[in-house]
This record gives structure tokens, C-alpha cells and sequence, in this order.
């Protein structure tokens, strides 16, 4: 579970030295604290403070903007990524779990869809929705959606997995019309695609962001007004600090060590407060866990470690006494054009 | 269980009580006559999503199946079969000689319940004792199995996949002569489908590869899967009879002779399906013989007592004296097997007999299913039975896969696949086999073993019903 996340290099945390290459346990225990500096952040041109949550405070020490282009990963570490980049679809191998992580998200994302807009056809369930999937690596979730009907474009950073993603779909004539990669960043994508689309998916991303705020601005500003958010995470409790840092990273390295950041884990009540500060409302919270033994996610009731979360764009304007009192970003210069 | 929507068997011709078959609305118009039903679009590489080789009965329902599932709907279904079209306007006058026995929770899948030829009751007895075991229902309105002819199964089917030929195609003659395999995870440059390389030169690609090409699977050769298999020293017979008198012909009758067991299924009131397995060298005799002399080997093979030894006979009243003091309500009347008069027109036919099982029913983007996968002797008229079975079951994984927007070769569901079907087949088969290698000495311990057994096993209603249901699935 862990080691997939890895390869989600989505919004980049952009910590100076902790920060190692994300790809998987094997390249990492290989290469002495890889570094992966070819990720990028959402942060923009001065750091944030969350004031939502104690004690979530971003590691961010440095801003920077940047580009895939402009990354700094030297030209060895490049090969490396090469290397992995086919390791995305060996369904046995390092990123087995991520794929079996679709048991759960697809019919998670799937049925709340259907839920909204009905079934579209026969064989092609949501035919006709257009979804984006950030940080989408190796296409591995954009896929089913694909086959699903919807038209999905997977956006990451990361050049080398759009384009393993973009080779691996290239085969199908099904996924080659639906399914499309673009390496980019999601400000980047937002600007263009005001309100274009019916459904984002950020799964195992939200993690690993610098900047959850402008996450969650950028989503509001590509969803239709009704659309749908889908996230999934991990909870900031201190159930996910024994078996998500120590059990995976320093116990059974599932995970290189300082993969992930307990700080930028999240609680499912932070992010909700959060999303619904940001014009969104929260449909669906539920636990998932993962079993590794059998390599096999399950539902449950219990959000300690795990969540997916489904929230929805709201449609019209809030009541300015409701939503602005609890939102403490209220500084923020035009933020009524947000809630369009 | 998946069903068919409303398929139906075509009712066609007329007078003939025992293959009441439906049509279904619409299958007549465009029974085409054209032999090949050649795709003129298809092109050099073109790629489906399932392409089941082997339109025998099971490949054929598959086909079918797959067709009529609604999270299918838009797959590109490709059946490649090496014979003719079969296709019947008419059911002919007179039978074919090869029929099956088809359980209820096979009818459900193949069509509604409209098969007039049923059987209520399976009588089942040894040569060497008077050991009889009957299996048949309380209620005799609920048919334990349907007696239908291969041809009809096989012409039925593809009725109704005219009717589904927007996305379902069939290719007649046509033979593949190689098969290549993918590797396991998709590397660049290589081509991520399984290649299917026909005997006029052209390429077809598949995301999925169902192999339904019989005992002697190409398929499953080509994909190296090693295969448990023996051949039993045995031929069946098969024929179709003429009864001396009509009778209401709801009973299929079973004898164990040491050289193997004599069956006969009914299919009408005057006819019957004759199996007969036996070595094969008296199999080649028994072809040899004329008619009439064919009939009395028949007769003569159900009503003869030579095989009875003192011992055993005492033995087994005594013990069915001693059941029926403690269970006295068991056992059902006793009836007597009708006498054969004559045989049908068409010829007798003979074919070897054998057990085969494949370790493994798939690989990346294969499945085998029906006798490719699994080969049992006729005894228990199974075989067809587990085919459809793993129809069903295959059908339904591959519609859930669909609707979680999976590849349809993925290993995972077709792992589910192969699970759960052998745990379905593998004892079914352990039993086929046991009971064919129990009944097939005259060494008295061993005939004292089954006839005890046989007897109590009568006795015991629940334990037949078990039986019956299990068989039924």
C-alpha cells in the first residue's frame, strides 16, 4: 500500500533533504536516500499557514515553482525512473497493491457517479462524464475509469510515468480515444479547464501535497458546479503513525524511510472542514484497510488509517453567515469569485 | 446462476412431442444460408475482446452467454469454429445419436422450460447383484434431467447468436494453426494480446482467449498446461432405440456390467438413447453385428442374470431384508427397464473412452472450459453439465470484472474462475471415476462392497437427495 503511494508523485513535497525518491522499496534500498527532486509543488509564491488543524504545519522551508521541465533529478536518477516506469504494470510486482487498491476505488467512484447521473449506457456505465485524475502515475486508476466510458485525462508531473501510462493505453483502441496523459501541473490545467469536468480523482495524492488550500481551490475551479471530488488518504492518528510509518517504513520497509510525513497526513474531519470551506459538500467518508497478507483492501467502518472520502461541488452560492464564519481564510483576496 | 433473457430453443417441426422447442421471436428471419460467415471487415490485425475457440456445444453457449450479458454489452465477441454451420430449419424426423443430459441448473442457462424430453427418475443398478438404487423426485412434475440431442443444443445456439451478430461474430471453418502467448506484464515494443494465427494467414488479436476445443485442446497444449489424463480401456456405443412398446417414457436406465455400464436415456415415448461403454474390442463386435442380433446383445445386456453368484445374491436380499426392517418406507417400487425392439436408421457410432483434467483452467488472457479442461466418463452423464457450468460461472466474472472496468484477461477474476470451478469439478469427477473403477471387476468382496452400499444408499433419502442436488447444479 505504502510503496504504491510512493509512486504517486503527484504535488510534490518539496523538503530538502528528507525527501527521497518515491519509487518503490527495492530502487530506494538500492540508491542511499534517492532523491527525487522532479516533483513540484502547488504552493505558490508565499507559504500558507494552515490554520485549520494544530500542529499541521508544511515542511515547506523553500518555495519553488516549478516545472517538470525544470527539474533538478540528475540524469542517472532519470534512467532510474525509466527503469520503474515499466514496473507499473507488472500486476504481481511492486505496485501490486495499488492495483488491487481498485477493487475498492472504482466501485467507490463508479457507484456514487451512477448515483448522480444514472447509467449512461449498457456496457459503458458512464459514458459521456469527463473525469481528471491527479497524479495518475502509471494510469493505473485511469484505466477502469476509461473502460467505464467516461473520458479521463491523467495529469502528473512526472513525465516518465504519462508516459508508460500513455504507452500502456496505446494498445487499446478502447482507452486510446478515452483515455489522455498530459504532463502538467493542476494550476496549470485549472486555468485552462474552468468547470470542464463532471468528477476529479485524487487518490493517494493528497498525502503528499505542499498546499492543500490551493489543492482544494484548483478542484473547485475544474469541476462542474455538482461535480464530484473523490480522495483518498491516510488519516493523521496515531494508529497510522505506528502501522503507516513505523510497521511500513522502519519495521518492514514496505516503504524507504521518510516517505511519508506524518504531519502532512490528514484527519477526514480537517478535510472536510477544509473542502467545505472551499464550496464543497462532504457526501462520504469510509475507512479502508489494507491486508498484507493476501494483498487485498476491505471496506470498514473504522477511518484510523485509510480513508476515501467523496465530496461534491456545491451549486449555489452559500449563506455567507454559515460557511464564511468558519472558514478562517478570510484575508484571502478574492475568494467570493471562487464560489461561481 | 446466469440465465439467458429470454432465450429459447426454436421450436421447429412439427409432431414431435419430445423436442418442444420455442422460437424466439425474430431467430427465423435471417437464418442465413451462407456457409462462411466471413467477417469482410475483418483486418489484418484486428484486435477483440473475447475469442472463444471451439464452437462445439459449450463453446457455443459461451458465446452466447457472453452475448447476452448486459455489462458486456459493446465487447467485440469473436467464436471461431473448425466445422460447418450447423444450422435446422426442421428438427429431422429421426433422432442423432449423440444426446446429452442436461441438469435443470443447466436448462436454466441454455433456455426456458420448454425441453418436453425429461427424465423424472434415474434407476440405476448393478448386473451382479440385485442392488438397485432409483433416484427420483416426490413431486414427479420437477424433472431431474432433460434428454436433448447435441445437434439441437448446438443448432439452438446459434440461432440465437444471429440474433445477437452486432457484437458477437462467428467464424465458420476455420482452423488457427498457432497460438502466441503474451508476456506476463507488458513491456515495450511487444504486443500485450494474445495472437491467434489462422490456417488462411491472418491475425487476430484478443484481449481474452476462451478455449473450448474439446478433450484434445489445442488450446491448452499450446499454453503448456499439464493435464492428468488416462484412458480408460473402454469405448461407448451409442445408438438410437426403437422400444417394443410405448411407454411413458420418463426413466433412464443404467446398468453396471463388469465391462462397463449400459445406458439407456429416453427421448420419446418409442425412443431411446442407447450408451453403451464397453472395451474396445467388443465395442468393434458389437458395431459388426447386425440388427437384430445388435437387439439382443441390447436386451439381453439389461435383463440377464448371469452375472448374479449365489453368494452374492444372499448376501444382498439378506441385507435388504435387514433395510427393510429398520427403514421400512425406503426404496420406491421396482420398475422394469423396457424391451428394445429396433434401432434407428442412423448408424451406430463408437468413441473412446477417457478421464482427462487440467491442473490449471488458465494463464494471462486464457481460460479453458468444458471438455478442453475436464474429461469424465458418460456414466453419470456429467460432462455437458460441468461444461455449462463453467459457462455460467465464467460468464458471470467476466460481467463483474466488465462493470469494475477491468481488463477481461486479468489473472485476478480468472483466478476466482478457476477456483471455484474446480472445487465445483474435481469431485464430481473423483466420484465419476471411483464409481466407474468400483463397478468395473466381478471379484465378490468388491461386489458385496457395492451392493451394500448401493442398497443403503437407497435407503437413505437424504443422502440421494444430497446427490441429486449436487448433480443438479
Amino acid at each position: 500500500m505504502y510503496s504504491k503511494k510512493l509512486a504517486r508523485l503527484a504535488f510534490g513535497v518539496l523538503a530538502e533533504s528528507t525527501f527521497k525518491c518515491p519509487l518503490t522499496r527495492s530502487v530506494s534500498s538500492r540508491v542511499n536516500a534517492a532523491r527525487s527532486l522532479c516533483s513540484w509543488t502547488l504552493c505558490l509564491h508565499h507559504r500558507q499557514k494552515n490554520q485549520l488543524s494544530e500542529g499541521f504545519s508544511r515542511r515547506l522551508t523553500r518555495l519553488n515553482v516549478r516545472t517538470v521541465s525544470q527539474t533538478t533529478v540528475d540524469p542517472a536518477e532519470v534512467r532510474k525512473f525509466q527503469a520503474m516506469a515499466s514496473k507499473w504494470w507488472d500486476l504481481q510486482g511492486d505496485f501490486a497493491a495499488l492495483h488491487s487498491m481498485n477493487d475498492l476505488r472504482v466501485p467507490f467512484i463508479r457507484d456514487n457517479l451512477l448515483n448522480m447521473h444514472g447509467i449512461q449506457q449498457l456496457g459503458k456505465p458512464l459514458a459521456g462524464l469527463r473525469i481528471l485524475d491527479v497524479g495518475c502515475g502509471g494510469g493505473v486508476l485511469s484505466e477502469p475509469l476509461g473502460r467505464l466510458g467516461t473520458d479521463v485525462l491523467g495529469i502528473d508531473p512526472v513525465e516518465d510515468s504519462v508516459r508508460t501510462a500513455e504507452l500502456h493505453s496505446s494498445y487499446d483502441p478502447d482507452l486510446r480515444e478515452r483515455v489522455r496523459y498530459q504532463a502538467c501541473t493542476l494550476e496549470e490545467l485549472a486555468e485552462e479547464e474552468a468547470e470542464g469536468f463532471h468528477a476529479v480523482v485524487a487518490s493517494e495524492v493528497v498525502e503528499h501535497l505542499a498546499d492543500l488550500d490551493a489543492f482544494a481551490s484548483c478542484c473547485q475551479q475544474v469541476l462542474k458546479p455538482g461535480g464530484s471530488l473523490f480522495i483518498t488518504t491516510i488519516n493523521k492518528t496515531n494508529l497510522s503513525y505506528v502501522f503507516g510509518i513505523v510497521a511500513a517504513e522502519q519495521l518492514l520497509r514496505i516503504v524507504p524511510s521518510g516517505t511519508h510525513d506524518w504531519e502532512k497526513f490528514i484527519s477526514p474531519e480537517d478535510l472536510e472542514r477544509l473542502l467545505e470551506s472551499f464550496g464543497f459538500y462532504v457526501e462520504a467518508i469510509r475507512g479502508m484497510m489494507y491486508n498484507p497478507l493476501t494483498g487485498a483492501w476491505s471496506w470498514q467502518q473504522n477511518t484510523a488509517i485509510n480513508y476515501a472520502l467523496h465530496a461534491i461541488k456545491c451549486k449555489e452560492e452559500p449563506q455567507p453567515g454559515q460557511v464564511w464564519a468558519e472558514s478562517e481564510n478570510l484575508d484571502k483576496p478574492g475568494r467570493a469569485t471562487n464560489y461561481s | 446462476m446466469f440465465t439467458f433473457a429470454k432465450a429459447r430453443l426454436a421450436v421447429l417441426g412439427t409432431g414431435r412431442r419430445c423436442v418442444a422447442l420455442r422460437a424466439f421471436s425474430g431467430a427465423l428471419r435471417g437464418v442465413a444460408s451462407s456457409e462462411s460467415n466471413e467477417e469482410s471487415s475483418t483486418s489484418e490485425n484486428q484486435l477483440f475482446d473475447v475469442i472463444i475457440s471451439g464452437g462445439g456445444m459449450v463453446g457455443t453457449a459461451m458465446a452466447c452467454s457472453l452475448g447476452l450479458d448486459p455489462n458486456l454489452a459493446g465487447k467485440k465477441i469473436l467464436l471461431l469454429e473448425a466445422g460447418h454451420k450447423k444450422e435446422m430449419d426442421r428438427v429431422p424426423e429421426t433422432y442423432s445419436t449423440r444426446v446429452s443430459s442436461i441438469s435443470p441448473g443447466s436448462a436454466t442457462l441454455l433456455s426456458g422450460t420448454d425441453l418436453c424430453s425429461f427424465c423424472n427418475v434415474l434407476s440405476v443398478w448393478d448386473a451382479c447383484s440385485d442392488a438397485l438404487i432409483t433416484f427420483d423426485k416426490e413431486n414427479l412434475q420437477d424433472e431431474m434431467a432433460y434428454i436433448v440431442e447435441n445437434d439441437v443444443i448446438v443448432a439452438a445456439l446459434t440461432k440465437q447468436l444471429q440474433t445477437l451478430s452486432d457484437h458477437v461474430k462467428v467464424q465458420y471453418r476455420t482452423k488457427v494453426v498457432k497460438y502466441t502467448w503474451p508476456r506476463p506484464y507488458h513491456v515495450s515494443e511487444s504486443i500485450p494480446w494474445v495472437q491467434v494465427t489462422l490456417a488462411n494467414g491472418k491475425t487476430l488479436h484478443t484481449k481474452l482467449l476462451i478455449g473450448a476445443d474439446g478433450p484434445n485442446s489445442m488450446v491448452r497444449r499450446e499454453a503448456g498446461i499439464p493435464t492428468v489424463k488416462w484412458n480408460y480401456d473402454q469405448s461407448a456405443v451409442v445408438a438410437v432405440l426403437h422400444l417394443s412398446e410405448p411407454t411413458e417414457n420418463n426413466v433412464a436406465w443404467q446398468r453396471f456390467l463388469p465391462t462397463g455400464p449400459i445406458a439407456m436415456l429416453p427421448l420419446s415415448d418409442t425412443e431411446s438413447s442407447l450408451v453403451w461403454s464397453t472395451s474396445h474390442q467388443h465395442a468393434e463386435e458389437l458395431l459388426q453385428l447386425d440388427e437384430e442380433s445388435f437387439v439382443d446383445a441390447i436386451n439381453s445386456a439389461f435383463w440377464s442374470n448371469e452375472n448374479h453368484s449365489e453368494l452374492v445374491e444372499t448376501a444382498g436380499s439378506l441385507f435388504r431384508t435387514a433395510l427393510s426392517v429398520l427403514m421400512p418406507d425406503s426404496g420406491s417400487a421396482r420398475q422394469l427397464p423396457p424391451s428394445v425392439a429396433g434401432i434407428g436408421p442412423k448408424s451406430r457410432v463408437m468413441f473412446p473412452l477417457g478421464m482427462g483434467h487440467a491442473t490449471e483452467y488458465i494463464r494471462h488472457r486464457v481460460a479453458i472450459i468444458g471438455d478442453a479442461a475436464h474429461r469424465v466418463h458418460p456414466l453419470a452423464g456429467q460432462g455437458a453439465n460441468l461444461g455449462f457450468g463453467d459457462v455460467a460461472y465464467l460468464t458471470k466474472v467476466l460481467s463483474q470484472a466488465a462493470f469494475n472496468g477491468k481488463d477481461l484477461g486479468a489473472m485476478q477474476h480468472l483466478l476466482e474462475f478457476e477456483t471455484e470451478r474446480q472445487r465445483h469439478n474435481l469431485p464430481m469427477m473423483a466420484a465419476v471415476d471411483l464409481m466407474k473403477r468400483l463397478y468395473s471387476t466381478n471379484a465378490a468382496p468388491v461386489v458385496l462392497l457395492r451392493t451394500f452400499g448401493l442398497q443403503a444408499t437407497n435407503a437413505l433419502p437424504p443422502l440421494k437427495e444430497q446427490i441429486m442436488a449436487y448433480a443438479s447444479k
